[in-house]
């Protein structure tokens, strides 16, 4: 039967087909899919979302080794995080197969770097596959498999945001029954003291000998010839965008990327007049053909910077002389405003965040909707690293600056959960000043709203007892700690300028939930009396999407407010601060 | 047929259904047999950001991304955001796009930035054929301001070569059930919306 399938969804139903009994992850742009399709689609799998990739990691070590076939997601930086695992299991090897999802995102749609993960399956000796469409992301998943159980290794599999993100036409089928696998002891492969880790290392080695040997006639890599002089070696989206714009030239088409069939790429070579290498990102084909002594050229045409399109492919052929024309726009394009994303009308965030903009203290930010408070006109952040690196950034500002400058930190509940729990204990050991704001929205929310430890339910729904994050904090030796309704104005900045005050790390926790999740939260809107509005736009600066310039203006032209009734939740901010309180509740007017 | 290929691109702003109406052309372009990638980029841009979704139908696709200047049918589900894009039309392609205004907070708190004036007659000036539909007035009178996506799928539908059962099926099986009297009801506003002035765009059935 013939689906119409995201990659994420497709890697999902490969995952059920193959006869996968795990699935983990912690959610990631754009990976996140995948593990939410599993909970709905294919709930005969065990399905859970982990505080964070590491521990996703290690769970999926355990049911490997368990016997059972077992799939983790993550996002690129998120295999950062399950770094340390991974590169001692690529020395254990599984029992059941082991497939991990990097879904890396070229172009930054929703990350911090672009790092390309096809150099960590190599940093790790491991083998990756490279889907090009949905149907290869599910065909690719379930071969996974069988080279994971074959070989012994744990398999990547490494998406990129187009492929994750696309639909594509999918033929599905039923699930596999794989041989059941028992569990069995063996501390000479699964425990890594020095003694045991010294022979796998040799296993390893030789793993990647019998992996070259296996890339030379996997069916995944394959040579599609046309008669062409001019060769191309491709994979991923990348192929797709060369086959688009050059469907003449012969194609050695990458499908299982590390380790690469360099004997039958050196053939390949050798039969044409000119080979390119067409990858996106990091020169990791190209640079391994070369090594092995072989003649291409890539990145000198196309690029390694952000994600390749079939214009960039185009040019870069035109460039190197094998195609005389691309693609030229007749339309010119139109040089608009900008359209940020921004935090939603009754956001909790908005709220702490005019109160630390109020006090010009420094701020350490972190992954997640608050990141957006970095934006024009909010400009409410000065870092944002990786997961969980506020509350250690707040650290280090603070011993070198000192605590009478003040330093706060922000950190999102999941974000707290994943990795600044260890961060909040060294503040508490080193006796740091810093401030930190958890603001507790009780979802997932820059994901779509995924459950974590503190949301009461698990991804497959079973209600469970929710983490108390005060609880948490006291016990890991936190003495201040305040909750605070970051709906209200004042007393949001007085609580945070009380515990900045405080010598000694300080909690601060918000009390709002995210408006959208789990489900929409409105209130009655506020209206603005055009009569009392100043025109001062202290109310623009606060980045509301409900608030809007009316066509009334004040006396020097500057234009009084409006809100959008249908978009404010009427969260009171904007009343709040309003110098002339024109801001009224809507059922004011009606009466007025 | 199947010598022809449709290159659609969907614009509009994180909320308005973009990924929804993308998905259903692509399934009713599936059902028609014919083969289709679609593209989207979400993520944070679901916070009122722009959001964009490539479709592409053909007997056989590749890139699962339109090249700039190869757009066949460009949709705008907010008029600024169209304009955005029509720079990556090919001149004969044709603009389906709504009069929703949504002026984003940079806007209004900067001077640095301005809406544009009549991003309609922008439109007009730079691309051959454009259909404006008021299809934010129209969702209006059915009672749900997010029946614009629809309104103008239903004016696509008029130059896409598939049957009428084909949509109304899909949308049927897409849409949350109770709400797929009135996406109907939105999609039939859009097939019999009739373009004022100059002569239609051509067919491409
Ligand atoms: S999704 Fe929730 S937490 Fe994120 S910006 Fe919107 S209201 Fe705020
Ligand atoms: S803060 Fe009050 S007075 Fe100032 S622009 Fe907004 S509504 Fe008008
Ligand atoms: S009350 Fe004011 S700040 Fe809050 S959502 Fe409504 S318009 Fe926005």
């Amino acid at each position: 039967m013939k689906q119409l399938l995201s990659g994420n969804e497709a890697v999902a139903r490969g995952a059920y087909e193959a006869g996968v009994k795990m699935a983990v992850g912690y959610p990631g742009t754009p990976s996140t899919e995948i593990l939410e399709t599993m909970a709905e689609r294919h709930r005969s799998v065990y399905s859970q979302w982990s505080p964070n990739e590491k521990v996703a990691f290690e769970v999926g070590i355990g049911a490997s080794i368990g016997g059972a076939r077992t799939l983790v997601t993550m996002k690129h930086v998120g295999l950062n995080v399950a770094a340390d695992p991974l590169m001692t299991f690529a020395y254990t090897g599984v029992n059941g197969g082991f497939v991990f999802v990097s879904a890396d995102d070229p172009e930054m749609h929703s990350s911090q770097n672009e790092q390309d993960n096809r150099i960590f399956a190599r940093f790790a000796n491991i083998p990756f596959l490279e889907p090009a469409d949905s149907q290869e992301s599910k065909d690719m998943l379930v071969a996974a498999y069988e080279i994971s159980e074959r070989f012994d290794t744990p398999v990547m599999l490494r998406m990129t945001t187009r492929i994750s993100h696309t639909m594509g036409i999918v033929e599905v089928i039923e699930p596999l029954q794989p041989q059941e696998r028992k569990f069995v002891k063996n501390p000479e492969k699964y425990v890594m003291i020095p003694s045991n880790a010294k022979v796998r290392h040799v296993v390893v080695a030789q793993r990647l000998i019998d992996l070259a040997k296996y890339s030379e006639q996997t069916p995944f890599n394959y040579i599609e010839s046309n008669g062409s002089k001019v060769g191309i070696i491709s994979g991923g989206v990348a192929y797709q965008y060369a086959k688009e714009v050059a469907p003449q030239f012969d194609y050695y088409k990458i499908g299982f990327g590390y380790p690469l069939p360099l004997e039958g790429i050196r053939q390949f070579v050798a039969a044409h007049d000119i080979t390119l290498v067409v990858e996106e990102l990091e020169p990791v084909y190209e640079d391994q053909i070369k090594a092995a002594g072989v003649k291409v050229e890539g990145k000198k045409y196309f690029g390694a910077l952000g994600e390749l399109s079939p214009s960039r492919v185009a040019k870069g052929l035109k460039e190197a002389g094998l195609i005389d024309k691309v693609v030229v726009p007749e339309i010119t394009q139109e040089d608009l405003f900008p359209r940020p994303p921004v935090l939603c009308p009754g956001c909790p965030h908005r709220g702490a965040f005019m109160a630390l903009k109020k006090l010009g203290v420094a701020v350490t930010g972190d992954i997640g909707c608050y990141t957006l408070g970095v934006l024009k006109p909010l400009n409410a952040l000065d870092t944002c690293i990786c997961m969980g690196a506020s509350i250690g950034n707040a650290i280090g500002m603070e011993k070198v600056q000192g605590s009478a400058t003040g330093t706060v930190a922000v950190i999102g509940d999941s974000t707290f959960f994943h990795s600044g729990i260890t961060g909040l204990l060294d503040a508490v050991y080193n006796q740091s000043n810093v401030t930190v704001i958890i603001l507790d929205n009780r979802a997932t929310a820059m994901t779509g709203g995924q459950e974590h430890p503190g949301t009461g339910k698990t991804l497959m729904g079973e209600p469970v007892g929710r983490t108390d994050i005060q609880e948490l904090v006291r016990a890991l030796g936190v003495k201040n700690f305040e909750e605070v309704d970051a709906y209200d104005f004042d007393a949001t900045l007085s609580c945070v300028k009380r515990q900045m005050a405080t010598p000694g790390p300080s909690v601060i926790l918000t009390s709002r939930p995210c408006v959208l999740m789990p489900k929409r939260i409105m209130d009655e809107p506020y209206q603005i009396d055009l009569e009392l509005c100043n025109g001062c736009s202290a109310c623009f600066r606060i980045s509301c999407p409900a608030i809007a310039a009316s066509t009334e203006t004040n006396e020097r032209g500057h234009a009084k407010a409006i809100i959008d009734e249908t978009l404010c939740t009427g969260c009171t901010l904007c009343a709040q601060i309003c110098p002339t309180e024109a801001i009224l509740l809507k059922s004011q007017f009606a009466k007025a | 047929m199947s010598e022809q290929f449709y290159n659609i691109l969907i614009v509009g702003v994180g909320g308005q259904g973009v990924l929804l109406a993308s998905e259903i052309i692509s399934q009713v372009a599936m059902n028609a047999g014919m083969d289709v990638k679609k593209s989207e980029i979400h993520g944070m841009s679901q916070r009122g950001g722009v959001v964009t979704s490539h479709v592409r139908i053909g007997k056989k696709v590749y890139s699962p991304t339109i090249q700039q200047g190869e757009v066949d049918f460009l949709m705008g589900f907010e008029k600024a955001e169209a304009l955005r894009f029509v720079g990556w039309m090919k001149k004969t392609g044709t603009v389906v796009v709504s009069h929703t205004t949504l002026v984003p907070a940079i806007v209004t708190s900067s001077k640095e930035f301005h809406y544009p004036e009549d991003a309609i007659a922008d439109l007009k000036n730079k691309a051959h054929n454009v259909i404006d539909v008021e299809a934010d007035k129209i969702a209006g009178e059915l009672g749900n301001p997010r029946l614009v996506n629809t309104i103008l799928i239903g004016v696509l539908a008029n130059l896409l070569p598939f049957e009428e059962k084909l949509w109304v099926d899909v949308i049927k099986s897409l849409v949350k059930e109770k709400f797929v009297a009135v996406n109907l009801q939105a999609f039939a506003r859009g097939r019999e919306f009739i373009w004022g002035g100059g002569s239609p765009p051509p067919r491409r059935n």
